[in-house]
């Protein structure tokens, strides 16, 4: 079964008295363990896409099925629920909570789910181990570096066994080497049997996922399987590194 | 239901880290709550402590008294129809004595004021009580020292006082007043007993603990002329409910003492304590409700701050609420977190006013008494709370309806 199902969606915004359409006629399936990057031009409507792939928006037209589930007909509380089960984000800005630290950041998603202290501690314990920052648990943003701040966010993403992990540039704010490292760790989430959608401009980072899916104007020019994908060739993640 | 406690305590540590987090603003703005709260809860205690002393004062006037004078107490008759009154004279009061069947006691009393003197000690104007022996059974005193004025002493006018408790502490610190030889007004008067406080401190110079008690003769042979003044006659009534009984009987015999026709005017009054105690209430009643409107404006001008704080709150956290909402908080969660702070800094800042009004009303009891009650206490929270949630509502039901992905892109 395809995780994702979106048959012909459109989203139409009103901005004062102008219509804008961000999306014309969209149609996408992803299944399960699947590595894909959908690519365009500023205006492309590709950051509308990805809100509605992270249920943050319903479409205006179309059907949009999350795991089966119907997801374009959800009030806000089930949208909130399904965002909250169902799929982790990795922000371009990281989006970390400054005062607390970084076991509380990863917590977080889990104290909305329900999830009592004890189990939500060990649990966030063992995300920040999976991405290798055991030695930063109690350190807030500040004191962590760029590229340690994203991999915060990614064991937040990943904390609460989600559908698809869904990343927003998430190189944007690192130096090529750093961002190398997070392309690293998002391969080793795909080859444990995650399912990944990155959202990116550049046409390096895309060429790390299987398939890239190309939008212009609100409507998708392509959807096909990268021939050479690149696979990060670094032997282990450095902790402490990468500025 | 457990799921609610969770959240809501989930929400209140979220609270309470935001407060941590910006210290000195939360202050700040508990300072208005703090204001507010004190005010309120200074002017309850305050109006309380001073209603209590005068309810002490006036019942210390006794509620089975009559004050037959020329005067009246409350009266719309002008003042002048009272001055040209025939005054009350001690054969009235002889009259009345013999003639009246129904009180406990009868008292004539007149008054002066007179400087008092003890050695280096000196008190200026004090307030003359002159009666006679029967004057202790139209009161409740108790005595500290000593005691009243025998029957002896004071039907020939001995120079024999008693004093009332402040005059006492004020004259013998020490408290030794007992046949010491003081000067009232020059002459020579023994001390022969002190009364127990009476604690009507509301009465100024009518209460009894200002004032010394001397047989009235004395006061007619060296302070005040016998036949150019007035005298009040005194009637205790057996009890409270014969009061009406013997106020008609006490009417009947002045009447026919002082030769009125029948259908002419009383010319004179029968006072009572019923009057003064449905005067001062209605007083009262419009003092409190003036003092609390005015001390619940600087509240609502705490709450007001809290709302403004809480907006700017809400806006500076713009992303952070984006964020938490992308991770799955409810609108409920958003709404409970910020109302939670809010509330919380009231609660706070409502305890600390309660504090301080305590600390406050106990020190400026020295001047003004207060009463500190249970009532009280649960105002100081209740108000706290229901400003807490008023006044963080509206900054809270923005943060919950902002759109994540709005939000998210705020700067």
């Amino acid at each position: 079964m395809n995780i994702i199902n979106i048959e012909h969606i459109s989203k139409v915004y009103k901005v004062g008295t102008e219509e804008v359409h961000a999306l014309r006629d969209i149609s996408i399936k992803i299944n399960k363990n699947e590595y894909a990057a959908i690519m365009g031009p500023s205006g492309s409507g590709k950051s509308t896409l990805m809100n509605m792939l992270g249920c943050l928006d319903t479409p205006s037209t179309g059907v949009y099925d999350f795991s089966g589930k119907s997801v374009s007909q959800m009030n806000d509380n089930e949208l909130a629920k399904i965002r909250n089960k169902e799929i982790g984000f990795v922000f371009q800005t990281f989006n970390l909570l400054a005062r607390s630290d970084a076991i509380h950041n990863v917590e977080l998603p889990l104290i909305y789910a329900g999830v009592p202290k004890a189990e939500r501690r060990e649990r966030a314990q063992q995300a920040l181990i999976d991405v290798g920052l055991q030695d930063r648990m109690h350190h807030k943003p500040n004191e962590l570096s760029g590229g340690q701040r994203q991999r915060v966010a990614v064991a937040r993403a990943l904390v609460t066994r989600p559908s698809i992990i869904l990343a927003d540039e998430p190189t944007g704010n690192l130096d090529s080497k750093t961002g190398e490292e997070i392309m690293y760790l998002f391969n080793q989430i795909y080859e444990k049997g995650n399912t990944i959608i990155l959202v990116t401009h550049e046409e390096y980072i895309a060429e790390h996922a299987e398939r890239i899916v190309r939008i212009k104007d609100g409507l998708i020019e392509s959807d096909a399987k990268v021939l050479k994908r690149y696979i990060p060739k670094l032997e282990k993640i450095s902790e402490g590194e990468g500025i | 239901m457990r799921s609610i406690f969770f959240e809501f305590k989930e929400s209140f540590l979220i609270a309470l880290k935001a407060i941590r987090a910006n210290k000195i603003r939360s202050i700040l703005t508990m300072l208005g709550i703090v204001i507010g709260v004190t005010s309120v809860v200074l002017m309850t205690t305050a109006i309380k402590g001073i209603d209590n002393s005068f309810q002490k004062g006036i019942s210390a006037l006794g509620s089975d008294v009559l004050y037959i004078d020329k005067w009246a107490w409350f009266s719309n008759d002008e003042w002048w129809k009272m001055r040209n009154r025939k005054n009350i004279k001690m054969e009235d009061y002889e009259k009345f004595k013999s003639l009246a069947k129904l009180p406990l006691a009868v008292a004539p009393v007149t008054n002066a004021r007179e400087t008092i003197k003890f050695q280096d000690k000196k008190i200026d104007g004090v307030f003359l009580n002159g009666s006679t022996y029967d004057y202790l059974a139209t009161t409740n005193f108790t005595f500290d020292q000593g005691r009243f004025y025998s029957e002896i002493e004071s039907k020939s006018a001995r120079y024999v006082a008693v004093l009332g408790s402040e005059i006492s502490k004020s004259m013998f610190p020490r408290g030794n007043a007992l046949d010491k030889s003081i000067k009232i007004g020059g002459v020579d008067f023994k001390v022969v007993g002190v009364l127990t406080e009476q604690g009507s401190f509301m009465l100024g110079s009518f209460n009894p603990d200002n004032q010394v008690f001397v047989p009235i003769g004395t006061i007619f042979k060296n302070f005040m002329n016998e036949h150019n003044n007035t005298i009040t006659i005194n009637v205790r009534s057996r009890t409270p409910l014969l009061l009406e009984d013997t106020k008609a009987e006490a009417e009947g015999i002045m009447r026919q003492i002082r030769g009125l026709t029948p259908g002419t005017e009383n010319d004179f009054s029968v006072n009572q304590q019923e009057g003064l105690m449905d005067n001062y209430n209605s007083v009262v009643g419009v003092i409190q409700i003036a003092g609390l409107f005015i001390t619940g404006l600087s509240l609502f001008v705490g709450a007001i701050g809290i709302m403004n704080i809480m907006f700017v709150s809400v806006k500076e956290r713009t992303k952070e609420i984006g964020l938490r909402k992308a991770i799955g908080a409810k609108k409920r969660a958003i709404l409970g977190q910020f109302i939670l702070e809010s509330t919380t800094i009231c609660l706070m800042g409502g305890f600390v006013g309660l504090i301080l009004a305590s600390v406050l009303s106990l020190l400026i009891n020295r001047f003004i008494p207060t009463s500190i009650e249970y009532g009280v206490v649960f105002l100081a929270i209740g108000v706290s709370l229901a400003v807490g949630i008023a006044a963080g509502f509206a900054p809270a039901y923005t943060a919950a309806k902002m759109d994540p992905v709005d939000a998210l892109r705020y700067e």
